[in-house]
Order: C-alpha cells, then sequence, then structure tokens
C-alpha cells in the first residue's frame, strides 16, 4: 500500500532536491558561524559554553547536509567546496540566520525564531522519503530542541528580567520579526519538496512554530509583532547585505592559497 | 542549563579566620607539614595556613584566568579556519578552555573567593595571567604553534599539578591535562599539514614558530635563582619540579618533534648536549619576559579590553538573570516542553 502511494507521488529532480538540502545546510552553517563569534565575548562564562555548543551542533548538520547535497549533484564537491566556494548568490540560507549577532537579546532573539522554525522542520523531515535527509533531521531534531529550550528560557528570562532588558528584547524582536515570514511561507520548491514527501507540509509547520513563538512570547511579557511585509527571499540566493561580509570572513583563507588541504 | 551562582557574590568571607600567634600555632602547622608530607590531599574543610590559602588562590586564579584570556587569540581565527571540520575543532578547542576556566574558579572558590571578586581584580588589572596570551595571533598557523607549544609548554607544567596537595586543585587538572594533551596532539598534526603543504604554508608554519618559540620557553617563568615562590611552593607541595627542570624538558621533547616537521627552532645556540643527553637552548631574553608582565606586550592592551567590553556588554543580561530568578525563586528555569 504505502509502495503504491508512493508510485504516485511525484518525483523530485536532481536539481530540486541539491537546491532544498543546500537551504537547510546553509542556514545552519551561516547561523553556526554566526554564533561562534561569542566564542570568548559571552556576558558570562556559561553562556560562551552554550552558544559554543549550539554553533557546534549546526556547524555539524551543516556538515552533514552538504555532504548530502554534494552527493545529491555529483559533481565532486564535498562539504568544504560547497561551503568555501561559492558566492553570496549561490547560498540558500533563510536571511534571518544571517543577521549580525547584535547584543545578546538580538542573539537570543534570532536563535529563538529560528530554533522554533529549525525544530519543527526537522521533526517533520525525520519521516522524510529522502532516508539520508531523514537520517540526518532525527539527530538534528535532537539538538535543536536543546537550542530551543537554551534560547526560549533566556527570551523568557530577558522579557521578564529588568526594564532594561526588558526594552532591550523587546526591540530586539520587534527587529528580527520582519525576517519570519521568509521562514514559514513556501515558495515552489518547498511546495513542491512537500508534495514529493521530501519536505515537510508547510501549513503544519507554520501552526507549530506559530503556537510554540507565541506561548514563549507570552511568557516573556512580550507583544506578538504585527505580520511581516517584506518577502525576503534569502533561499531563493537574495540575501541581505550581511552575508557577503560574513563568507568574505568566512572564505578568504581556502580562497587566497586554492588548490591546499588544511 | 545556567548556574546562578556566577552572577551572586556570595563567597568573599575569605576563609575561616585562621589564629595567630599562639602556643598551638607551631604545632598546628608542624601537624599540617606532616600531613603534607605524607602525602595528604588537603580538603576545603581542613584547617590550613593563610599563606597557603593565600598562595593557592593566587595560582589557581592566575590559572583560570590565563584559560578564560586564552580564549581570545584563538577565538580570533574560529571565524577564519579554512576546513569546516578545522572550525569545529577549534570552536571545541576554545570552548574546553573556558570550561576549564569554570572548573577552576570552581576549585578556586572552595578556598573562599568568589568567581565574580577574582574576575574584578582581573578587570581591574590587578591579577595576572599567562603572558603567553599577550602576543597576537597573525596566521592560521598560529594556531597550530599555539596547540603545539602553548598547549605543549602547559602540559609539562600542569601534568605535575595532578598531584598537587590540594585536593579541589589536584583533581581539576586531572581532567584539564586530559582536553590539554588532546589539543596538543591536534595543533601538532595542524602543523604537520602545514609543514608538508604548499611552499606557502611551510613558510607560514616556520614563521610561526619563529614567533612563538621564545615566548614557549618563558611561559615556565623565570630562572630558579630569580623565582620568588618556589621554594615555599615546593615544600607544600603546590609545585614539584622547578621552572628550569620543567623548561629543560620542554625543549628535550619539542626539538626532535620540530625536526621530524621539517622547521627550524629559532636559537643559533640550540646544540645537543651528548653526555648529559639534554638540547642546550642558548639565552632567553628576560626583559622581553619583563616588558610583557608589565604590561607592554603586544597586545595586553587588547586582551584586557575585550575582558572588559564582555563583561560590561553582559552586565544588563546577568541582572536581568538575577531579577528574574528573585522574582520565580532561586532555581526558576523558564520551563516549557521542547
Amino acid at each position: 500500500m504505502s509502495t503504491a502511494i508512493a508510485a504516485e507521488r511525484p518525483q523530485a529532480t536532481v536539481e530540486e532536491r541539491f537546491e532544498y538540502t543546500l537551504r537547510l545546510a546553509d542556514t545552519s552553517l551561516v547561523a553556526g558561524q554566526r554564533l561562534a563569534e561569542w566564542l570568548g565575548h559571552g556576558p558570562a562564562l556559561e553562556e560562551d559554553l552554550a552558544l559554543g555548543n549550539i554553533a557546534l551542533d549546526l556547524i555539524g548538520q551543516a556538515r552533514l547536509l552538504l555532504a548530502l547535497a554534494g552527493r545529491i549533484e555529483g559533481r565532486g564537491r564535498d562539504e568544504d567546496a560547497l561551503a568555501f566556494w561559492r558566492d553570496a548568490g549561490q547560498f540558500r540560507n533563510v536571511s534571518l540566520a544571517e543577521q549580525p549577532n547584535g547584543d545578546f537579546g538580538q542573539t537570543i532573539v534570532r536563535q529563538c525564531l529560528l530554533d522554533a522554525w529549525q525544530l519543527e522542520t526537522y521533526a517533520s523531515l525525520a519521516g522524510s522519503l529522502d532516508a539520508e535527509l531523514a537520517d540526518i533531521a532525527k539527530k538534528a531534531a535532537k539538538e535543536c530542541r536543546y537550542h530551543w529550550r537554551y534560547s526560549s528560557g533566556w527570551l523568557v528570562r530577558l522579557g521578564d528580567g529588568t526594564e532594561e532588558s526588558h526594552r532591550r528584547i523587546g526591540a530586539a524582536m520587534q527587529d528580527l520579526w520582519r525576517f519570519t515570514d521568509e521562514l514559514l511561507t513556501p515558495d515552489g520548491l518547498d511546495a513542491r519538496m512537500a508534495e514529493c514527501g521530501i519536505g515537510p507540509p508547510p501549513a503544519a509547520v507554520r501552526e507549530r512554530w506559530e503556537q510554540r513563538v507565541a506561548g514563549v512570547l507570552e511568557e516573556a511579557k512580550l507583544p506578538l509583532p504585527a505580520r511581516p511585509h517584506y518577502p525576503w527571499h534569502g533561499k531563493r540566493g537574495v540575501h541581505t547585505e550581511s552575508l557577503g561580509h560574513l563568507l568574505a570572513t568566512m572564505q578568504h583563507l581556502p580562497r587566497t592559497y586554492p588548490g591546499v588541504s588544511w | 542549563m545556567l548556574g546562578f551562582g556566577m552572577y551572586t557574590q556570595a563567597l568573599d568571607s575569605a576563609g575561616a579566620a585562621e589564629p595567630q600567634g599562639d602556643v598551638d600555632e607551631v604545632a598546628r602547622l608542624e601537624r599540617f607539614q606532616a600531613r603534607i608530607d605524607r602525602d595528604e590531599k588537603i580538603e576545603p574543610k581542613d584547617w590550613m595556613p593563610a599563606d597557603y590559602r593565600q598562595a593557592l588562590i593566587r595560582q589557581i586564579a592566575q590559572h583560570a584566568h590565563s584559560e578564560v584570556v586564552g580564549m581570545l587569540p584563538e577565538g580570533n581565527w574560529i571565524s577564519r579556519a579554512p576546513s569546516l571540520r578545522r572550525k569545529v575543532v577549534l570552536i571545541a578547542k576554545v570552548q574546553d578552555e573556558g570550561g576549564h576556566g569554570m572548573y577552576l574558579y570552581s576549585a578556586a572558590e572552595t578556598l573562599g573567593v568568589s568567581r565574580a571578586a577574582l574576575i574584578e581584580q582581573l578587570l581591574a588589572g590587578r591579577a595576572k595571567y599567562s603572558s603567553i596570551f599577550n602576543y597576537p595571533t597573525l596566521t592560521w598557523a598560529d594556531i597550530g604553534a599555539i596547540g603545539w607549544l602553548v598547549d605543549g609548554a602547559a602540559i609539562m607544567n600542569q601534568i605535575p599539578l595532578c598531584r598537587c596537595s590540594y585536593g579541589p586543585y589536584a583533581r581539576a587538572m586531572v581532567r584539564i591535562c586530559k582536553e590539554e594533551s588532546f589539543h596538543q596532539r591536534q595543533g601538532y598534526e595542524l602543523m604537520l599539514t602545514l609543514a608538508r603543504g604548499s611552499a606557502a604554508q611551510r613558510a607560514m608554519a616556520q614563521e610561526a614558530l619563529n614567533r612563538w618559540w621564545w615566548p614557549s620557553l618563558m611561559m615556565f617563568g623565570p630562572s630558579d635563582a630569580h623565582s620568588v615562590h618556589t621554594a615555599q611552593s615546593m615544600r607544600w607541595k603546590i609545585k614539584r619540579f622547578s621552572n628550569d627542570e620543567l623548561r629543560q624538558k620542554f625543549i628535550d621533547v619539542t626539538v626532535p618533534q620540530a625536526q621530524y616537521l621539517g622547521l627550524t627552532v629559532p636559537d643559533p645556540e640550540l646544540r645537543w648536549d651528548e653526555p648529559a643527553q639534554h638540547y642546550r637552548a642558548g639565552p632567553i631574553d628576560w626583559s622581553e619576559f619583563q616588558a610583557v608582565l608589565e604590561g607592554g606586550g603586544p597586545c595586553n592592551r587588547e586582551r584586557l579590553a575585550a575582558r572588559r567590553e564582555a563583561h560590561e556588554a553582559g552586565r544588563w543580561v546577568r541582572e536581568a538573570a538575577v531579577a528574574y530568578a528573585e522574582k520565580h525563586g532561586a532555581h526558576a528555569e523558564p520551563a516549557r516542553s521542547g
């Protein structure tokens, strides 16, 4: 029976699978690169360690996903070829992931909104018909559950802490909320991957994300921001100005000395 | 997830007051020294001389600060690591250093001084940390050189501390040494990759060795003749080998490693002493050591400024955490389903 259903499903092309896997991979990579900038500069040693752990998980996810994308593409590109030798326009991460760290509150808001999305996306991808993607997603979902506990815990603490922390975290939420529409509104590829049984059903991810985030905002005594309007297209390669700088730093060494191993 | 210990200042009642100058004092000191001589571990609740407590606080705090300041020069290359594998290894390493800082501050807290008070001393410029971290990391090869040489030297210093007479410090050091030796191997492997790479990579490796060699030798501290604390620390078994003994051991181990890499140790006077079976290094420029120690090194200002900035920028976060805990009970964790 299940085979019959699978047979009726449309089959994703290699290009579609490659593009979709890059969306997940690049989002983890760029978010991990950003978080790692905190090491040595956090508000307390505990936070340096926790942010470092999350960065390690995210970059670990990115490595598995980039390697998978390279295998799907079949042109011999490995994780490093994909991480270090694509320009900003070829990166497929959601725009939220590349936003600068700002103060600790801005990092927490960025992370919280992203964690909720990654958690729901990976939890759903654990049942993907792409068996390799499903395996990576099972591991990633567990990690993202911890990331969410950390970021949402801090969101509540800062929202319901002092007047200053409430003001700062509220401003950060207002600032970054505009990037959430991109997470939740499916484009053609998201819809297609869901049809093919590879990607999660977008409406379900949206519903669970909204529920999760609304709950934590309430506990943090923060208002639900108004719906964003500008449609960002990071996942199609149209990014904010920040990504070019992030990549210039990240990629400069391999590009300065091409063809060697490190 | 979050220890609230560091957000409070609970511990500054420096230890139980030791009665001074009475007749029992001499006997008590003798009993203490006898325990040390029998290789017994001294534990936080045991009686100890005020000077022993102070010497340990000074040394452990200095060590903790070194770990925390040491995160900066290596953290400088995380965003530029040239492969994802190297990036992950470096993040994990810098994170381990933060973890070492935490165990060491905790070990110091068992002696009655809070982490907050120690950090205050560091930020005020009243506490020392290892001078090596006042040198800059200018190229990727510096990350290899730090692992190989700086962690290598640290291990020489620290392995004997696993048998230190003060229990909490000795136990912290067991764990730290395991992680440090892992870092040292990673650093050497990085250097080996560069040394076997392109001409530009080999040059980068050699240049890093040139800059890090002498500061690494200085990490063992002044020569025994000029070391203020050595004799008493040895009697108390806080320290077990002299600075010069440890430095010699490091040179003997490291010179062949440099040869294996095909790199040249930047010391024209370096020679093999056949009868003694030791490498003999040329004289160390102690004026440089003094200058860096007194704040005149290449990055003293930057390192302290970075720590102060992180502390100041994080103040509102720490205050919010304390305020939240006060509203919701000291151990409140915002809890929701994952």
